[in-house]
């Protein structure tokens, strides 16, 4: 039955998918419904997903997995849509060679755009699909049903997808208005992570495990961190040390290849012993967040609420945030394996963005974009622009010198903390004018450094910067609203009147920045739901009622209420003891997920160490693809974020980072991470997908901060919160908060 | 040449006698649970039991091993592995393998610690996606699996 298809039926069949396909085509021109964005840049259905002659189907994402579970969901997306278990789909993810172009995968997108993209290209598909198989049973499409990789006619006729996909093609743009499969539960379940087995059993999953024939190890040469570089040393007396094929240098870029990987690391340390020195102007000081706000800057709005002025009595009320450097610190420092075969480059990475990536290699390698290939690996989470772009230059120019030999070259850990892009120091100035209870006025400013200096030009790599002539970075512009760089979630939530907001883009950059996980965001809450509770303070209300005053959007308000009456918000202390609660919210971008966090805390007054023994979250993502898979991530956000909160923050002297290892950049360890989180996930079935990445961090911090003013009666505005600004925080009236502690 | 024992195997390598545990096993016997994370001794990702007890591989030279026994996340018995695959106990899971490696030398010696005894037995161990509190629930169910178990202390810590 299956094979019913003659030649002559197939040609026959082909033509009138062709007849299909045009008509498609016409229609999708007359519709009003556009296409997602991923899709409307490459709309072809085979750019998207294949079907083998054995039913098995092949999707492709320009998104990579990052270790946020983006194949896990996506799989379930392609697999609920076209009615097949997820094991029949191999998921195919960024590779210039082979999948769309989907820009960077960062931002909390990777659903929005590709999850999006995905879900549309397979509902066109299994009509398509459906439509072939009514040709065949001779019925209308209506009549087919479609489940278990097959479809089934009224009568009980069955054709496998593989038998239908073969006379099928899919080199016809989707419509954009192709109704989702009401029947299946793949999208909604805890599908558990397909990337995690390997992970746990010693199974090659990252860029550092690959092993290619021939293989040589390499290293790259640089000084202490960003902004130095090494003093010219004995390349003899290196290159004649046993096991090294070679000393690589191009201008000022500088590497190591040896046939094994310890004796290139000791060939590296050989190199450095020659000493370093600093290439750029000093340092200004040993934390940068005044220097950026005092140096000249863009001034560009974010947002203007109308609305009357404030009476002339209003209350004012000013505050001032900011926050140091911070750092992605990837467990797994960077790394690629680069090959070069006649004319072209191969490169394996663990980049957020290979078609970027591929320009700037291109540029930086004199090739044409098409003599690079450039396929993602998975490496240790990134959490932003890390090193793994510049790795992959530096492997690439490397490769270029043994022609034909694989190259691995991982960064060390003092590379990787001394050279990675940091996220930008930042302040934010808030005044807001008190009519009694109302908020009359609300004025934001937001100073940092860009938010992204991710390359797409050769001048955007360090190694671009080390030729001779040098590659010249791009200026960097500002992210325009909704997204916006330092700005995002400047733009308060609440519904209020007569607010402004400009962020003062400072360009001068006396560090290398660039995203850090969230990019503004973290900061712009942190300052925002401080802020509602100084006023809320002020007005004499509580801080959760004071927020739902002001928040319109039932979503918004739903997770809100849900996240503090899991908490136990009304039977929370009175605080000022040591032990506190705190509370904070957004919607991240504005746009995108809900996030509501709510956090207890104790306070040792005599060492200044916060204790986090209770969090609670609430998160609305819109349709929950994998509800485990969103938990994980709000879950890990928080813990990252109570990180950079309590502890973090990169140290520089007038000459270098001094934050060279995780000695000199403590993290959080187990013994102080949170007692227990409690995460909700708010399903919204047939919503947009919202993405959950970057949706807890601010909210995080900003609730701790709130808690640790609750618990001390004295609020702390510059992170991190450190032992030592608790402790000093405390000084000025030590004896009454030792009694109030008991 | 030089001779150790990894996971119950016996295995030759050609190698410079200063070179760390670590790059032996990852490219000479292609064992990719331990990881390079930092070469200090700081992070944890390249964890590997030597005769029962966690050491970083990252610092120890390989002619320093003598007859002493290695084992890797590879040659573990399966209550840690699948506890963590229950739990979801991952992000980008980099750190994992040093962090299982680390928790099965815990639970050798005491198949019932206190839920602050084991926070304090991972403290070596970096995790930087913030995946503690499921690596913490995964090693509770592992131990339960093994006829141990977590005991719960009213504050971990206070």
């Amino acid at each position: 039955m299956t094979r019913a298809l003659t030649s002559l039926g197939r040609r026959t069949f082909l033509a009138n998918a062709l007849v299909v396909s045009f008509a498609m085509r016409a229609f999708a021109q007359e519709t009003d419904k556009k296409l997602p964005p991923s899709l409307a840049r490459t709309p072809q259905l085979d750019a998207w997903i294949r079907v083998g002659a054995d039913g098995r189907v092949t999707v492709f994402t320009g998104k990579a997995e990052l270790g946020q579970g983006i194949r896990t969901a996506l799989t379930q997306v392609a697999a609920h849509e076209l009615a097949i278990v997820p094991d029949e789909i191999d998921l195919v993810t960024a590779d210039t060679g082979r999948t769309p172009d989907e820009g960077v995968t960062a931002g909390s997108h990777s659903m929005q755009d590709s999850g999006t993209a995905i879900l549309n290209a397979a509902a066109n598909v299994r009509a398509l699909l459906a439509e072939a198989a009514a040709w065949q049973f001779a019925t209308a499409a209506d009549q087919i049903e479609m489940r278990d990789g097959a479809a089934h006619a009224p009568d009980g006729r069955r054709i496998g997808y593989g038998d239908l996909a073969s006379a099928l093609s899919l080199q016809v743009p989707a419509r954009p208005d192709m109704p989702r499969r009401e029947v299946g539960n793949v999208i909604g379940q805890n599908l558990p992570r397909l990337d995690i087995p390997a992970k746990l059993s010693g199974g090659p999953a990252y860029v550092q495990d690959m092993r290619l024939p021939g293989m040589l190890h390499a290293r790259v040469v640089r000084g202490p961190s960003d902004g130095t570089k090494v003093k010219a040393a004995d390349s003899a007396a290196v290159e004649t040390m046993p096991g090294v094929v070679k000393l690589v240098r191009e201008g000022g870029f500088m590497a190591v290849v040896a046939d094994q990987e310890w004796r290139a690391v000791k060939a590296l340390h050989r190199l450095q012993a020659a000493g370093w020195e600093r290439a750029a102007p000093p340092i200004a000081a040993a934390d940068l967040r005044e220097t950026i706000r005092r140096l000249p800057a863009q001034e560009v709005p974010i947002f203007d609420y109308p609305g009357p002025a404030a009476p002339a009595d209003a209350r004012v009320v000013r505050a001032r945030y900011s926050r140091p450097h911070l750092m992605h610190g990837s467990i797994g420092p960077s790394c690629a394996v680069a090959q070069w075969l006649d004319d072209g480059v191969t490169v394996w990475t663990h980049s957020q963005g290979v078609y970027p990536l591929r320009k700037a290699l291109a540029e930086l390698l004199k090739l044409e974009p098409d003599k690079v290939r450039c396929i993602h690996v998975e490496g240790s989470g990134c959490y932003g622009h890390n090193g793994a772009d510049d790795v992959a230059a530096d492997a690439a120019l490397v490769a270029r010198a043994v022609p034909g030999r694989p190259v691995r070259l991982q960064w060390m850990r003092e590379q990787e903390h001394g050279w990675e892009p940091l996220g930008s120091a930042m302040m934010v100035e808030l005044a807001a004018e008190l009519d009694g209870t109302r908020i009359a006025g609300w004025r934001h400013d937001v100073w940092s450094n860009t938010h992204s200096t991710r390359p797409s030009t050769a001048g955007g790599l360090l190694a671009g910067r080390e030729m001779n002539p040098p590659f010249v970075p791009t200026r960097p512009r500002p992210i325009p609203m909704p997204e916006g760089g330092g700005a995002r979630n400047g733009n308060p939530i609440y519904a209020l009147t007569n607010a402004r907001g400009v962020f003062h883009l400072v360009e001068q950059m006396p560090v290398r920045v660039s995203a850090l996980r969230g990019l503004g965001a973290q900061m712009n809450v942190f300052a925002i739901e401080s802020f509602m509770d100084e006023l809320a303070g002020a007005a004499n209300i509580d801080p959760v009622a004071f927020r739902l005053a002001w928040l319109k959007d039932p979503r918004a308000r739903e997770v809100v209420q849900r996240a503090a009456e899991r908490f136990g918000w009304p039977a929370r202390g009175r605080g000022g003891d040591g032990t506190g609660a705190g509370f904070a919210f957004a919607q991240y971008k504005n746009l995108a997920s809900y996030c509501a966090v709510a956090i207890e805390v104790r306070v040792d007054y005599d060492t200044g160490e916060i204790r986090v023994p209770r969090v609670v979250a609430a998160v609305d993502s819109g349709e929950a693809v994998n509800p485990d898979g969103i938990r994980n991530q709000i879950e890990g956000g928080i813990v990252q974020s109570l990180s950079w909160t309590t502890r973090e923050a990169v140290g520089f002297d007038r000459t270098r980072r001094t934050s060279f290892d995780w000695s000199a950049y403590p993290i959080l360890r187990f013994p102080a991470v949170p007692g227990r989180i409690d995460v909700e996930v708010i399903d919204r079935p047939k919503q947009p997908f919202l993405g959950a990445g970057e949706a807890s961090q601010g909210p995080a911090s900003a609730a701790l901060g709130n808690a640790v003013a609750h618990a001390l009666g004295v609020r702390l505005r510059d992170m991190p919160l450190s032992p030592e600004r608790v402790r000093a925080a405390l000084r000025p009236a030590p004896a009454a908060a030792r009694q109030a502690a008991g | 040449m030089i001779r150790l024992t990894v996971n119950g195997q016996a295995h030759q390598v050609e190698v410079d006698p200063d070179t760390p545990l670590l790059y032996v096993l990852r490219n000479d016997l292609a064992l990719n649970g331990a990881k390079y994370g930092c070469g200090l001794g700081q992070c944890g990702a390249c964890t590997v039991l030597i005769d029962d007890k966690p050491v970083y591989s990252c610092l120890l030279p390989v002619a320093a091993l003598g007859e002493r026994k290695v084992r890797t996340l590879e040659g573990l018995p399966k209550p840690l592995p699948a506890a963590f695959e229950a739990e979801q106990a991952a992000q980008c899971g980099y750190c994992i393998a040093g962090m299982i490696v680390r928790a099965q030398a815990l639970l050798e010696r005491n198949s019932r610690p206190t839920e602050e005894e084991v926070r304090d037995h991972l403290a070596p161990n970096l995790c930087r996606c913030g995946t503690h509190m499921r690596i913490l629930r995964a090693v509770r169910r592992a131990a339960e699996a093994m006829g141990g178990g977590v005991r719960d202390v009213a504050e971990h810590k206070p």
